[in-house]
């Protein structure tokens, strides 16, 4: 026998204990993975958070309802409008709030709008996490770049909008910004075939991809994981279809479903659903009525936040925002100021999932996984 | 075949190469190639982009005609609803007897203060003021090699005018100046009697 081989083989081994992060590119901010490995396979992982902690939930119960938006904005700071839109209909829940038609109509266009922000930018930042450097990931910031210019006409910031309301919006949207809106979103269509056919038959993708980071049905029901990770795996949950809030019913749009659960499918339920964003945009942006942009109820809470003492009870405000179900729980007391203000945040959830997708993998690939579970670290440590 | 989808990918690169170049754009115009939007790269300082009319940085204080003109009355609200409560105010002026100071027939801050460093430009404090008297403003060269002092905004730095607000928002002042006009045309039309002079707390 091969005297090297012989002893390649009954060497003693030893498992190796590794940190990713938490100043490390891959783990989209600071987050850090304890990676046990036997060679290059994951044996162990343990996900280490809360280096962003900032404390969101106790200063909104120190601050008045209409104070905590603002701090909504740094959450998910990619998708501040749907941030804004939760809390909104948890605070219209709980003080009886009516929202104004154009308000809805112009609430669910941020919302769409953000929708196509985060995938394109997740897409490209996961084909960054693979290797595939710049390239991708500029094609998807040259579109994000675009609307977020629609979110500088509407709200004054590109990307801490605090623009939406209970009611309504904060101030109407421009003259000609809803013309500008169709033409963005009806060249969208265009630039999702050019990024499609740049990735989706890209061989080299699919053998990244395939078959990596399975998450099993069963599994993501049970992690209650929700949001696009969820349909990747096959179950068809989608918060907008099953609670039908706002004025989501009166849109025409399918909910794309995986079948297998890998990274690839999470990927392409993306693109997948950027389609129907689109077609939810280009019907909401033939609809959108005259009046006013917020109901009067709303323009008084805006005016004069103190005023706003909700009747003593609970209401959970819940959005599918991009990342899966954003959960606004409050509880009033009768105060101006919640006396419970919780957060269920997507990211945060999906992320608890992230070892039992990783074991047995390689740890090249515990960074394509955490690619593809789109989390933002504002959002996990609040 | 194992390799098409590599090969369709770098044509779109390529297509995206061409599309950098004016004459290449000619050419996938002529080739009727889809031909993107033509996004580049602004040189910062020497070009600048232009912000849209909402863009907001940080607030101003806004006074009509005269810098001692100015319109807030140092009622607070801004203050207390800051959800980061990066604002100081000191006053309404009074006078060593304790009677309150007025300029033009209104109270006013005696210090006003704005924290830049904490302030987060959510415009909360323009949404509340019920005197239209503190707005956004759209400078944002401001970095200082001063961490504290030059970061702590003033009421001499923070005073603009009015005429300044009308040119760099001009709708969002047209609605503002509107507003006040009416409430002036209110106030007028309702005899001064009807409100009673405050009277000096006793000594």
């Amino acid at each position: 026998m091969d005297p090297v081989a012989s002893t390649a083989r009954t060497a003693p081994t030893e498992l190796l204990e590794i940190n990713l992060g938490p100043q490390h590119p891959s783990t989209h901010g600071v987050f850090r993975m304890m990676v046990t490995l036997d060679g290059e396979t994951i044996v162990k992982l343990k996900p280490v958070f809360g280096y962003l902690h900032r404390n969101h939930e106790q200063i909104g119960e120190g601050s008045t309802y209409i104070a905590s938006f603002p701090f909504t904005d740094r959450l998910d700071y990619f998708n501040a409008m749907s941030n804004n839109f939760g809390l909104a209909l948890a605070i219209e829940k709980l003080g009886g709030v009516a929202a104004s038609e154009r308000g809805e109509f112009l609430r669910v266009i941020m919302v769409e709008l953000t929708r196509l922000v985060n995938h394109v930018a997740v897409t490209g930042f996961l084909l960054n996490d693979m290797g595939a450097f710049g390239t991708p990931l500029l094609y998807a910031f040259r579109e994000r770049e675009k609307i977020l210019d629609l979110f500088e006409a509407c709200s004054g910031s590109r990307m801490m909008c605090n623009y939406v309301r209970p009611g309504g919006v904060r101030e109407d949207v421009p003259e000609e910004w809803l013309a500008g809106a169709r033409a963005i979103v009806d060249d969208f269509p265009r630039f999702l075939d050019e990024f499609e056919k740049l990735l989706t038959e890209n061989e080299i993708i699919q053998q990244r991809t395939k078959q990596v980071g399975i998450l099993p049905k069963t599994l993501a029901i049970n992690a209650s994981v929700t949001g696009p990770m969820l349909r990747a795996s096959g179950v068809n949950y989608d918060i907008r279809k099953v609670d039908g809030y706002s004025i989501y019913p009166r849109f025409q749009f399918k909910v794309p479903l995986g079948t297998v659960g890998d990274v690839y499918d999470r990927y392409y339920v993306r693109i997948l659903e950027m389609r129907e964003s689109v077609k939810i945009l280009q019907q909401a942006l033939k609809g959108v009525p005259g009046g006013p942009a917020i109901s009067p109820k709303g323009l008084a809470l805006v005016k004069a936040p103190r005023t706003f003492r909700p009747p003593k009870g609970e209401a959970y405000g819940r959005i599918e925002a991009p990342k899966g179900e954003l959960g606004f729980y409050l509880v009033s007391d009768g105060t101006p100021q919640p006396y419970r203000y919780h957060i269920r945040a997507p990211s945060f959830v999906n992320l608890t999932i992230l070892e039992d997708m990783c074991l047995g993998q390689k740890v090249a690939d515990a960074v394509i996984i955490l690619g593809s579970v789109d989390i933002v670290l504002g959002e996990v440590d609040r | 075949m194992v390799g098409t989808g590599v090969l369709k990918g770098m044509l779109v690169t390529l297509r995206e190469f061409i599309g950098t170049y004016p004459s290449g754009r000619v050419l996938l115009r002529l080739l009727r190639q889809p031909v993107g939007s033509g996004l580049c790269t602004i040189q910062y300082p020497d070009q600048k982009q232009q912000h849209a009319e909402r863009f907001r940085y940080f607030p101003f204080l806004v006074y009509d005609e005269a810098p001692d003109n100015l319109r807030c009355v140092a009622c607070k609200i801004c203050e207390q609803e800051c959800p980061p409560q990066c604002i100081h105010i000191l006053g309404p002026a009074k006078d060593e007897q304790g009677r309150p100071l007025k300029v033009h027939g209104r109270p006013y801050p005696v210090e006003f203060d704005i924290d830049t460093s904490v302030c987060m430009s959510c415009r909360i404090c323009v949404d509340v003021c019920p005197f239209d008297a503190i707005e956004m403003d759209n400078q944002y060269e401001l970095s200082s090699t001063d961490r504290f002092g030059a970061m702590t905004f003033d009421k001499a730095k923070l005073l603009k005018s009015a005429e300044y607000f009308r040119k760099i928002k001009p709708s969002e002042s047209a609605v503002v100046d509107q507003r006040l006009a009416a409430k002036k045309a209110k106030a007028q039309s309702t005899p001064a009697s009807a409100t009673p002079p405050p009277t000096p707390p006793a000594p």
